[in-house]
């Protein structure tokens, strides 16, 4: 690994390398100082994302899906700490210096946010922002470059030229998410994390910011790391998917093959948890992700798993690789993959784990 | 840039449209508290030193024994003109009171705040930005301790500290030295600009020197405040949406901080600004007292202790429009700087 490039140099990619990862996440680990101890955030999570390419984050509220967008772009708030390899084009971000992170965020490392109505400043122009941005990582543009390429990263998000003289709050929710857009790739950056940008905005808009998106890898091979609550825009915009759960990644694959053939229990409740039309009652998942400051032992999900077996309470399950390339963290499919794993369950560790459960709640009460 | 110069001329006009009830609502709490007290103007000024049948004919004189309505309207009259009449103890025009004593007060004012704001941006700024260490914790202590201690405590501490009783490098009392302030030619009423007129450098210097304690203990009063406020702001924008967001497309840290959360952390600044004033003028009365500062503020503690009620009325009156027209002011900064207060 050539962690030791200088940020400069890694920036300008080789040639012939379409097919390598742009970004390679490797044992990433993200940990907040709190009061009551460490809380892993992000515990251990390994991905790839190539060029022209989109992976989906998915998972519930409070399962480190923002943690880890942030963690990549070394934006991670005060009081915490990031561990592991993040590789953009074989440089480890988590060993550069915040120097040499802000200069690679804007030209290589973008960050589309959530809340469109408080991410610009409220007292400075729209070209004022954009002036800013663009001074900030090319110097020496003229104020007519700048003026020209804003306004073309405007254009493209559908915003007129004669509004580039405007303040913020003259914006609706809607267009000030696409000048955010604008202004997070107005420098182009190989690499772009949307955190649920649609999740503020009405279907249409919401429609609209998709396409852009879906435009963007298409027009500059942007690899695209989009976090969603919306299963539906992950089955329709991305390429492949990646479900967490407690800080892990729990199942990642083609997004196709994971949404007709979910492997992993987790996956397979979300699932059943989304409506449609013909939906005809309500799934949920009982109970809620659990406390990452102290999380159960075992598989994180054993507790509000369905299928839960007795050894999954204490051993944590290995990620397989199966056959369709869908990679899974549950004893079920390692079982299945290598029959030798069952061993580690112990000797009734095969037993459903709900029996159990009965018990130690009567017991409780 | 022309929709915007409207909106900005319309904001304007309303304001000061809504000033008007504002105004009137002031002068009639003005009159009406000069005249609760029992017994009237004259008879507490003047009464045991004159005969009733004199007393009775110097009220007649100042339309005292006439009906309230026409009093407040005379009020009204003389506030619309800006001669608020005579001053019984001594005689005087209150207008000419006024214009005299208040160079003095706008200069010991404007002392103090360019003393707040030289102290109080920069410590709160600092003490946002390195929330909880040194700086901060130092900056939150001095900010109590000078918003709590009143200002004559502040002032003598001052004058003991660096008057002629203690390190003796500061004047503590008066406006100018004797002789330098009589040989100043009076042109605007505010001592220092009318020596810098004359060209007189050197009374310059005098004036600026017994400028510093008052406007150092004045300008303490109310820097507290300004040091939490910014404070405060600076920590709230800097954990802004925007300020992230500013982050992520890499702009440099010195930019993100100054840029774009200071600035942000100073706009509801000026309004706290405009607010401090009337603090100021009420400091100013004690701090005039104990400076010997010939300003506003005293003459108004001497006629109340002359029970003369035309000239406090004046006095009065002024205070609370320079507060109106302040905070007015203010509005109009607030609106060029905030292009959402437009709206």
């Amino acid at each position: 690994m050539t962690t030791t490039t200088d940020a400069a140099a890694a920036a300008t990619p080789a040639a012939g390398e379409a097919g390598e990862p742009v970004l390679s996440v490797r044992d990433m680990r993200v940990w907040y100082g709190t009061e009551r101890g460490p809380v892993r955030a992000v515990d251990g999570v390994s991905f790839d994302v190539r060029p022209g390419e989109t992976l989906g984050l998915v998972g519930e509220s409070g399962c480190g899906k923002s943690t880890l967008g942030r963690g990549v772009l070394g934006l991670t708030p005060p009081g915490s700490a990031v561990d592991g390899e993040v590789l953009l084009r074989g440089t480890n971000l988590v060993e550069q210096s915040p120097k040499q992170l802000q200069k690679l965020r804007g030209p290589e490392l973008g960050l589309i946010f959530q809340e469109p109505m408080t991410r610009l400043n409220p007292l400075m122009k729209i070209s004022e922002q954009f002036e800013e941005t663009l001074r900030t990582h090319e110097k020496g543009l003229s104020k007519q470059e700048i003026r020209e390429r804003s306004l073309e990263a405007l254009r493209g998000m559908g915003i007129p030229p004669s509004r580039y003289e405007s303040y913020p709050h003259e914006f609706s929710g809607g267009m000030r998410q696409r000048i955010m857009i604008a202004l997070a790739l107005v420098l182009r950056p190989a690499f772009v994390v949307a955190d649920e940008p649609t999740t503020a905005l009405d279907v249409l808009v919401e429609a609209q910011i998709i396409k852009i998106l879906a435009d963007l890898r298409k027009n500059f091979d942007t690899a695209l790391v989009l976090i969603t609550h919306n299963l539906g825009i992950v089955a329709e915009a991305c390429d492949r998917v990646a479900v967490m759960y407690a800080g892990h990644i729990v199942e990642q694959g083609d997004s196709r093959e994971v949404f007709a053939n979910p492997q992993h229990p987790y996956t397979k409740e979300l699932l059943r948890s989304t409506i449609s039309l013909s939906t005809t009652g309500l799934h949920y998942i009982p109970g809620s992700p659990p406390d990452l400051g102290n999380p159960p032992e075992g598989c994180r999900f054993h507790p509000r798993c369905p299928v839960a077996m007795r050894g999954c309470a204490t051993a944590e399950p290995p990620e397989v690789q199966l056959r369709s390339g869908v990679r899974s963290t549950c004893w079920h499919q390692a079982i299945e993959v290598d029959p030798s794993l069952a061993d580690e369950l112990g000797t009734d560790g095969r037993e459903p784990l709900a029996a159990v459960k009965e018990i130690s709640v009567a017991d409780e009460a | 840039m022309s929709k915007q110069s409207g909106s900005l001329r319309r904001y304007v006009l309303t304001r000061i449209a809504l000033a008007v009830p504002m105004v009137f609502i002031l002068l009639v709490l003005v009159f009406v508290m000069m005249r609760v007290a029992p017994g009237d103007p004259i008879a507490a000024s003047q009464g045991g030193k004159l005969s009733a049948a004199e007393l009775a004919a110097r009220r007649h004189a100042a339309g005292f024994d006439r009906p309230l309505y026409l009093q407040f309207w005379e009020y009204l009259k003389s506030v619309g003109t800006l001669n608020f009449g005579t001053t019984f103890s001594d005689n005087l025009s209150v207008r000419d009171v006024i214009i005299q004593r208040g160079g003095a007060t706008l200069s010991l004012s404007l002392g103090a705040l360019i003393v707040a704001t030289i102290i109080g941006v920069p410590v709160g700024l600092l003490a946002g930005r390195f929330r909880d260490r040194g700086i901060d914790v130092a900056g939150r202590l001095f900010a109590i301790i000078t918003y709590a201690a009143p200002a004559f405590v502040l002032g003598l501490l001052a004058q003991l500290a660096f008057g002629p009783n203690g390190l003796n490098v500061l004047p503590s009392s008066g406006q100018a030295s004797l002789l330098v302030g009589l040989d100043v030619p009076t042109t605007t009423h505010i001592l220092i600009l009318d020596a810098a007129i004359a060209g007189d450098w050197s009374a310059v210097g005098d004036i600026a020197q017994h400028l510093v304690l008052p406007s150092v203990t004045l300008g303490l009063i109310i820097v507290g405040v300004f040091i939490r406020m910014i404070r405060v702001n600076v920590i709230q924008s800097l954990q802004g949406d925007y300020v992230e967001a500013a982050r992520a497309r890499g702009i440099k840290e010195t930019s993100v901080v100054t840029r774009h959360a200071f600035r942000n952390a100073l706009v509801p600044v000026v309004t706290v600004l405009g607010l401090q004033v009337a603090m100021l003028l009420g400091g100013s009365v004690l701090t005039e007292k104990t400076f010997n500062w010939p300003g506003i503020g005293q003459a108004l503690i001497t006629y109340i202790n002359a029970r003369d009620y035309a000239a406090v009325q004046g006095i009065v009156t002024v205070f609370a429009l320079v507060v109106v027209v302040i905070s007015m002011l203010i509005d109009f900064v607030n609106a060029l700087i905030d292009p959402r207060v437009r709206y």
